[in-house]
């Protein structure tokens, strides 16, 4: 039957429609009843049948699942509100999504050569890995840095360094995502300030800071200041990115390390969109209109095994998002109210046990990514549970997604899976599953409460044993870890290795710099920083004039330390 | 033969900054259902305020998750350091994103044996039994 009729149909013609709907409906219950019986009468495969979530999976779902649903309100069109079936009205139709291999290690000239590398094979973004220390927000020479500079990530301590990164890579024409959250205000001024060197203005800046702090106290662990004045930083760069760089996303709340850290995904779709209402309302109370920050506000999921889980959890996403936003923050724009997310595969499912198999993994990961409609995609390699991952791995990781791009067919139609009584039942499920965690969150407080609490930890602290204990019981299938594990002895995969050098490069740099810059600049820029965090001014200029007059990260974090206190974790185990 | 009553000691301990603590988290729980008195450090500990624990809990075995790739800095540290400490008895163990060569690099520095990923629980818990049998015993 056409959604678009041409006659509209009278009362007695819409009466009978209901007696031949409910008759058809009558029909099918008697049918599914007898397929029941010979389903009952079979046997089954002692497996799990569950989402990754543990919600029981029915062996079949019908028309009879979506009784008293509203496609109308809850599906509609791509573009429109509740933006179920994707942000844009086009989607890939019009562009595809952004390949953005997440990328850094050693010196920045190195991550650099590889920047260049993947923009030459196709990439479209970049996206910088910082290493620990700079996550952190310590120099390469600082006491706490030893062993672990540019080892998991580029070490980034300066403009200096900022400014190699992208030597040769116009910052007007690539955009660039920095997943850098405690010190992110700091890293996010080295960067503007590295355009204003190329002779770039801010407000053709494009890319993303991940800058999400929320999710570090309760999975990913790289904070550096409490809850409150780190959140005054996150809301001090709205502020000045709206005004400045309108096409620039000051933040990317992030589901990923959520994920990673061991949550199940209706945590992680809970978790991430509490902490982005969090934002929103943060905003609101210093005096924002939601509509002057909304729209840059993006997102960052996980895509894990759970193929039909991944795709409604987006899809659940996007509606969720649009409907507060709407009817609880009260934002008028389309563009505040709708969802526009990264997404990377699961590097916690990749195993170190047969590790080409991760390439399958990661391709069923990235379909998923696609069907569930992701903006930009990251393909985790093959070889990451061993080390960081070689050129090689890389590549195949890169035209994983070409192929699922190009070749598959899954890019030719909007949401191909909309209507999908499974597809549906699981994105409602998925929805109403995340309402009722936000209720448990604002029972103990809100977030920060939750935080210092210990619950976001220690819930997903529990899902990943869970998860743990049911991969030793054999009773969830990993190929090549506790099932099929012949081949599984022998690794043999290149790695790359960082060598000790870097460190001693690094360090030796950062005595060049302190030698070189006028320290009575740095000293004055400093002084000013401090005055400004115990005051309520805006952050960000001052701490640019410190990026620009050579202080290094650890200075101005230890600036800003000095008024901010610094974060204490709360143990759990 | 003695047949241990005590409960085994175990720090487990999350050195540098390194954030990554799923795999810390699982493997204390798991050691403490299987019986042994577990100490959690919680994040970003330097050597030194791990051998300091270790020696102020007193434990037999410090078990040490590492994923940052600093393993061939943060193992022989605490080694050294526990030796410094007279604390040489206290088993260094552990686990990581750890290749098969930097094992056997450890291994010959005196560090006990190290687990990758996707290794089941059980096995790091039979090797700590094992050990504390057989260097237990008087």
């Amino acid at each position: 039957m056409s959604t678009i009729e041409k006659n509209v149909p009278g009362t007695r013609e819409l009466a009978d429609l209901v007696r031949e709907q409910e008759e058809e409906l009558a029909h099918l219950r008697a049918r599914l009843a007898e397929w029941e019986r010979t389903y009952d009468a079979t046997p089954q495969r002692d497996a799990l049948f569950s989402t990754s979530s543990g919600a029981e999976v029915r062996p079949l779902y019908t028309e009879l699942d979506r009784e008293g649903s509203d496609p109308e309100n809850d599906l509609s069109l791509p573009g429109e509100f509740p933006f179920t079936r994707g942000p844009y009205p086009t989607m890939y139709r019009t562009r595809l999504w952004t390949m953005r291999q997440f990328a850094g290690f050693a010196t920045a000239e190195e991550t650099n050569e590889r920047y260049k590398y993947l923009l030459a094979h196709g990439q479209t973004g970049l996206s910088v890995a910082f290493d620990f220390p700079t996550l952190m927000g310590y120099d390469a020479d600082h006491a706490r840095s030893l062993g672990e500079v540019g080892v998991c990530g580029v070490a980034i301590s300066s403009l200096d360094d900022m400014e190699r990164l992208f030597v040769g890579i116009p910052l007007d024409q690539v955009s660039v995502s920095m997943t850098i959250n405690g010190p992110a205000i700091i890293l996010f001024c080295f960067y503007v300030a590295a355009a204003e060197r190329q002779g770039i203005s801010a407000e053709v800046l494009r890319g993303t800071v991940q800058n999400d702090i929320l999710k570090e106290y309760q999975a990913q662990h790289a904070w550096v200041f409490p809850p409150e004045p780190a959140l005054r930083c996150i809301i001090d760069m709205f502020e000045w990115c709206s005004e400045n760089t309108p096409n620039y996303n000051p933040i990317s709340i992030s589901g990923y390390h959520i994920r990673e850290a061991g949550s199940t995904a209706v945590q992680e779709l809970a978790f991430t969109l509490r902490n982005g209402f969090e934002y929103v309302e943060r905003g609101i109370a210093r005096g924002l209109d939601v509509d002057s920050f909304a729209p840059r506000l993006s997102f960052f999921f996980d895509i894990h095994n759970d193929f039909f889980e991944e795709i409604a959890k987006l899809r659940a996403a996007r509606r969720i998002w649009a409907r507060r936003m709407r009817d609880v923050y009260g934002a008028k724009k389309p563009e505040s109210w709708r969802l526009r997310t990264h997404a990377q595969t699961a590097g916690v499912s990749l195993t170190a046990q047969q590790a080409e198999n991760n390439i399958v993994r990661v391709a069923y990961q990235a379909m998923a990514a696609a069907l569930g409609g992701t903006q930009s995609l990251h393909t985790n390699s093959m070889d990451e549970t061993l080390a960081l991952p070689t050129e090689k791995a890389v590549r195949i990781a890169l035209r994983t997604q070409q192929v699922l791009a190009f070749e598959s067919g899954v890019t030719n139609t909007i949401d191909p899976l909309a209507g999908s009584y499974y597809v549906e039942s699981l994105t409602d499920l998925l929805e109403r599953e995340a309402l009722d965690m936000f209720d448990e969150i604002d029972a103990l407080g809100g977030v920060v409460p939750a935080i210092e609490q210990g619950w976001f930890q220690g819930e997903i602290a529990a899902s990943a044993m869970r998860q743990q204990r049911e991969i030793e019981s054999g009773g969830r299938v990993v190929v090549g870890v506790n099932h099929f594990m012949e081949g599984s002895e022998k690794i043999e995969i290149d790695r790359l290795k960082i060598d000790e050098s870097v460190e001693r490069l690094q360090v030796a740099r950062m005595a060049e710099l302190r030698a070189s810059r006028d320290s009575a600049r740095v000293d004055q820029t400093l002084a000013a920083l401090r005055h400004a965090s115990s005051g309520a001014q805006n952050l960000v200029p001052a701490i640019l004039d410190c990026a620009r007059a050579s202080c290094t990260l650890y200075e101005i974090r230890h600036a800003m330390e000095e008024v901010f206190g610094s974060y204490k974790e709360p143990v759990f185990f | 033969m003695s047949e241990s009553i005590r409960k085994i000691r175990v720090l487990v301990a999350k050195p540098g900054l390194d954030g990554h603590d799923r795999g810390a988290k699982v493997i204390a729980a798991a050691f403490r259902d299987a019986g042994f008195e577990v100490i959690y450090t919680g994040l970003h500990q330097t050597p030194e305020m791990i051998v300091s624990a270790a020696v102020q809990e007193d434990v037999d075995v410090v078990a040490m998750s590492v994923l940052s790739g600093a393993h061939l800095t943060l193992f022989p540290r605490v080694k050294a350091l526990l030796d410094d400490a007279g604390a040489d008895h206290v088993l260094l163990t552990g686990g990581g994103i750890i290749s098969e060569d930097d094992m056997a690099a450890l291994d010959e520095q005196g560090v006990g044996k190290l687990f990758g990923p996707g290794t089941p629980t059980t096995a790091a818990i039979d090797y700590i039994r094992e050990w504390f049998s057989t260097h237990e015993a008087v």
